[in-house]
């Protein structure tokens, strides 16, 4: 319930505020939010298996997030950060497929 | 719904959660422990992040996201886009111009057709035509002419006439003296195939129609050659006088030669050219 709570507040604040991303954070934002977005999902998937772990959660959400940055940063001190940012958003993309295809057979048993 | 109670008094121990329905029971059950405020923190902040990302990517468009590289390669691509439009337009404007210069010199030549017909028109009779001249009546009122004298008669004025420099001629009859234009069917246009025939019902035939006399010419061309051409000892007037008929021969600085004939295509000659 509160994180769910804190969620909805994030969001309305983001409505509120409209502030403006700082150009050094721009290439990082999205793979960012795509990072905490796959951490979401397996927190949820845990929740439904029974196996959640705060500690795990707020441990495997921050390291996703900065790892994913890094990950970006390497890429554009190297020169191939677009591609290394769409193999990031990729590898991401099919960990949230994946996590969400568990919670759909959790939920719908289906 | 049941709310445990246990949670608000910390009377009764909680029993152990088993099952689906304990487990979403226990997300609803407020605790709060610094892992779950750490957690509440981490979940406003994915929102908070992903809400700012979607509203600059909406507001500020795609590109002011976009990396360097990109910008670079999108550049690029404008770049030549460019380069291949400019060309395009270049090719465009080249085939215009051929088209436009083209369609200037059909004109031209149409206009130039158009002109050269109006003016064969004149020679073939296909068009009416009128400038100065005169015109020159022949009449036998006596009938001392006869009938059989009388194409040569007019072979000789229309040959005269030519010799002036006639550019359109018209052969009238019978006409009133004075009268202009002749009643529509005794008038013929006279051209070069114009022939003369004798006809027994008192008349000439004239390219197959029968004209009497009084005759009259009407001519356009040079009004005093014309006249003076008439008028030489032994020329048309002495000639028509000299066998008993009458002339008279008036200028004119306006003479309409209105009759027309028909334009024939030749059945076997071809342009050769």
């Amino acid at each position: 319930m509160i994180p769910a709570v804190a969620l909805v507040l994030g969001v309305v604040l983001g409505l509120a505020l409209e502030p403006t991303v700082p150009a050094a954070l721009q290439p990082y934002l999205p793979i960012a939010v795509v990072a905490a977005l796959d951490a979401v999902f397996g927190a949820i998937r845990a929740q439904l298996d029974g196996i959640f772990d705060d500690r795990v959660f707020v441990v495997s959400f921050v390291s996703n997030v900065l790892v994913a940055a890094l990950v970006v940063f390497l890429g554009d001190q190297l020169g191939v950060g677009g591609q290394l940012s769409t193999g990031v958003v990729v590898v991401l993309g099919i960990r949230i497929f994946s996590n969400a295809a568990a919670i759909r057979r959790r939920v719908f048993h289906a | 719904m049941t709310v445990d109670p246990g949670a608000e008094t910390g009377v009764s121990p909680e029993p152990v959660p088993t099952g689906g329905r304990a487990r979403w029971r226990s997300l609803l059950t407020p605790r709060l422990r610094r892992v779950d405020v750490a957690v509440a923190v981490l979940l406003a902040a994915l929102g908070f992040a992903a809400v700012v990302q979607v509203r600059s990517t909406q507001v500020e468009g795609p590109l002011a996201t976009a990396r360097q590289e990109d910008l670079v390669q999108i550049l690029d691509d404008l770049t030549n886009r460019d380069e291949r439009l400019q060309a395009e337009i270049g090719s465009l404007e080249q085939a215009r111009r051929e088209i436009t210069s083209g369609s200037g010199r059909s004109e031209a030549a149409l206009a130039e057709a158009r002109r050269r017909t109006q003016l064969l028109g004149v020679l073939a009779g296909t068009v009416p035509a009128r400038g100065p001249g005169l015109m020159l009546t022949i009449s036998d009122p006596r009938g001392e002419i006869g009938q059989d004298a009388l194409p040569d008669v007019l072979l000789n004025a229309l040959e005269e006439l030519r010799a002036a420099g006639a550019e359109a001629v018209q052969l009238e009859g019978p006409v009133a003296p004075g009268e202009q234009p002749a009643p529509g069917q005794a008038r013929v246009r006279v051209v070069a195939s114009t022939s003369f025939l004798r006809d027994d019902r008192g008349g000439v035939l004239v390219d197959g129609q029968l004209l009497k006399a009084p005759f009259r010419f009407l001519v356009v061309g040079e009004p005093t050659t014309l006249a003076t051409s008439l008028v030489i000892p032994g020329g048309v007037v002495d000639d028509v006088e000299a066998r008993g008929g009458e002339t008279t021969v008036e200028r004119s600085g306006d003479v309409l030669v209105g009759a027309l004939r028909p334009l024939e295509e030749p059945r076997y000659a071809r342009p050769a050219a």
